[in-house]
């Protein structure tokens, strides 16, 4: 495999750092989406609200998330704030800051989606046995619209953890970043190190998604 | 803000997003046509190629683009593949989108009724006659919000391109911080051209959903 | 009078399940035969065979000499000679009344354009849908869906029509006009095999009762009314019960 330069990361810490390297990717996913669940609940509720000015501003921030790339969002967090606050947010909370922004509203939309998708039929028989309108949301419409979500929320997980390679461009060292370094130490030694390494970063990103998407869809198949 | 810098700026930042544009609707076409024969194949139960096919949805899907870019222009060279930066984007654009088309036009196929096909065939219709103007017309109408969620989705994701020094908005933007630090001038722009690039297929898309969703055909 | 359908020891499985087994049947031309049986009986299944849309594990079928073998090439000839209304939801609802009906005499008979319209639109006109021509299914209701589906069967020239329930998806006021326009061809001495839950209709319109229970013919009746009055094996006489109200 010499060639091929899968020997690098035998050499000195190198798996270990690369592996603390995903660490890092998982982590800021793992923050950014417990945050963005609580969050996304309330916002989410709130979406479904009858104020028509609660509905549009949500939605126009809706709409900035979904059009905006990701990563501009963290280049004005992390760049922008600098300049025109004055203040100097590290990258990881910056980072952060972003998912959760994007998280929030991502998670939102799909708390919206989840409520709206019960039909009406199960508030009227829910009133229609003389429940009030509290039993009505805890016990009828709340653990339906839980099995909608909770696959889907799962599948925002990946998305985060595949987003998150992002954060090198604002000089966070996650996986790619000890990737990169990892083939520039060894640039004279073995000269094919980015094909290994590379694979390497592609499989381990495939193992942590894969199995999650997989859950997702087989949660999804089960409840519905 | 510097309006002097705004302005000096601005056909850097043409020339970028003409640039993410070519790129952009190259990768997007190419996605878009591996999704359609990739349905088509998975639609008609092609052997092998469904298998291969579901090993590289999975595989695409489950990955950044940017690591993909990255094993496209770094990794690929050392077995002697090397393309431009150009190339590789439009490829890795390509193929992330053409997982993901796949996905969306498939279910958009299995989504018709079996009662469509089978009084087609009763007509006399051939398999394929089915396929071209009864199976397919109504799928994709019926993948058509997904397609164009797919296409916001890659039109967002050619901002990674900057990372293999393809001289996009991203990278434009990146690079005028780095040599004159008017950070927020570029960024500013940034956000700017982003909204003309893709408020439009926003806009386009939520018009088609909502056509799709209430009228369907005939109103 | 000639043989048009035949069935020769018709054997259908799915799996273990037998769902058709030894149906023999044949339908001379001009003649209706309606086919009536509890749900699952396998009778629709049997249409679907007819028309080669199952895959059958025994037994012969030739419509016009020619035999129904769906995994070969020239099914699609031996189609054009079958004409068949479903259910429901077989109108295609990307094209309009008028564009469903002349799909398939272009596209597979190459058929003139202009010669195929203007039949078209005599025979919506006697189906009283002249004037929906360029309506899109979903514009139209159940029973008017129905008689756009019979238009665009007959327009294909086909020397015999299968009918699977068209009425039983519609709303009871919508029956009458869709099996009215059955009626009409049936006058005009179209060969039809219809299955149906429709009684009265059955009585009226049928040349042959067959009588389908378990995946088997148990009775043949060319006395139509003899068959509704006292049919001769005891499971017809038990279903024919369940339409009564005492």
């Amino acid at each position: 495999m010499q060639s091929l330069g899968i020997d690098v990361l035998f050499k000195g810490t190198n798996a270990i750092r690369l592996l603390k390297g995903l660490w890092v990717s998982v982590e800021i996913s793992i923050i950014s989406v417990a945050i963005s669940i609580v969050l996304g609940l309330v916002i989410g509720v709130l979406m479904t609200s009858k104020n028509r000015i609660m509905r549009f501003v949500l939605r126009a921030y809706l709409e900035v998330v979904r059009i905006m790339p990701q990563m501009v969002l963290l280049f004005i967090v992390y760049f922008g704030t600098t300049r025109v606050f004055g203040i100097n947010i590290s990258a990881e909370l910056s980072a952060i800051i972003v998912f959760v922004f994007w998280g929030t509203a991502e998670m939102g939309d799909l708390v919206r989606g989840s409520i709206k998708s019960i039909p009406r039929i199960q508030y009227d028989s829910a009133y229609a046995l003389g429940l009030n309108k509290f039993q009505v949301h805890f016990f009828i419409i709340f653990p339906q619209t839980i099995r909608r979500l909770i696959p889907l929320s799962i599948n925002l997980v990946t998305r985060m953890i595949k987003t998150t390679s992002l954060v090198m461009m604002i000089g966070i060292v996650e996986v790619l970043k000890v990737a990169q370094q990892i083939i520039e130490a060894n640039r004279k030694a073995s000269p094919n190190a980015a094909f290994g390494v590379f694979v390497v970063v592609f499989l381990l990103y495939f193992l942590v998604c894969w199995p999650i998407s997989r859950f997702a869809v087989k949660l999804e198949k089960r409840w519905t | 803000m510097d309006l002097n810098v705004l302005r000096s700026y601005i056909p850097l930042y043409n020339e970028a997003l003409l640039l993410t544009l070519k790129t952009g609707l190259l990768g997007i076409l190419t996605a878009f046509a591996i999704g359609l024969s990739g349905a088509a194949a998975i639609y008609f139960n092609v052997p092998v190629v469904k298998k291969v096919l579901g090993i590289y949805i999975e595989l695409f899907r489950n990955t950044p683009l940017l690591v993909q870019l990255f094993f496209i222009y770094f990794a690929l060279p050392k077995l002697g593949l090397r393309i431009s930066a150009e190339t590789c984007g439009i490829l890795g654009l390509g193929l992330i989108g053409g997982a993901y088309m796949i996905e969306t036009m498939r279910s958009g196929l299995f989504s018709i009724d079996r009662v469509q096909s089978e009084s087609a065939l009763s007509l006399g219709m051939t398999d394929r006659q089915v396929f071209f103007h009864i199976i397919l017309p109504q799928a994709f109408s019926v993948s058509m919000p997904g397609i164009m969620a797919n296409v916001i989705f890659l039109l967002k994701e050619t901002s990674v391109f900057s990372t293999i020094s393809l001289m996009d908005l991203m990278f434009t933007a990146k690079d005028l911080i780095g040599m004159y630090a008017k950070t927020i001038e570029c960024l500013f722009l940034l956000v700017i051209y982003y909204l003309i690039m893709l408020l439009p297929v926003s806009i386009l898309g939520s018009i088609i959903e909502r056509r799709v969703r209430y009228a369907e055909f005939g109103d | 009078m000639s043989e048009l359908v035949k069935v020769k020891h018709l054997h259908k499985e799915y799996g273990r399940n037998v769902v058709l087994k030894d149906i023999n049947l044949s339908v001379k031309k001009g003649e209706v035969v309606v086919i009536i049986g509890p749900s699952g009986c396998g009778k629709s299944t049997f249409l679907r065979c007819l028309n080669g849309l199952e895959e059958i594990q025994g037994g012969v079928i030739t419509v016009d000499g020619l035999p129904v073998e769906p995994e070969k090439k020239d099914i699609s000839n031996i189609r054009q000679k079958i004409g068949m209304v479903f259910q429901s939801y077989d109108l295609f609802p990307h094209k309009t009344v008028i564009e469903n009906a002349i799909l398939a005499p272009i596209l597979v008979q190459k058929r003139i354009r202009d010669d195929v319209v203007r039949e078209a639109l005599e025979l919506l006109d006697k189906v009283g849908l002249a004037d929906k021509k360029d309506y899109y299914p979903r514009q139209l209701s159940g029973g008017q869906k129905q008689r756009v589906a019979i238009v665009r069967a007959l327009l294909m020239h086909p020397d015999v029509l299968l009918f699977d329930e068209v009425t039983a998806a519609l709303d009871p006021e919508m029956v009458h006009e869709v099996l009215q326009t059955m009626q009409e061809l049936a006058k005009t001495g179209s060969t039809m095999i219809i299955v149906t839950h429709e009684m009265a209709f059955a009585k009226a319109v049928a040349d042959r009762i067959v009588f389908f229970d378990q995946g088997e013919i148990v009775e043949e009746a060319r006395d139509v009314k003899k068959f509704f009055e006292e049919p001769e094996t005891e499971r017809a006489k038990r279903f024919l019960k369940t339409f009564a109200y005492e």
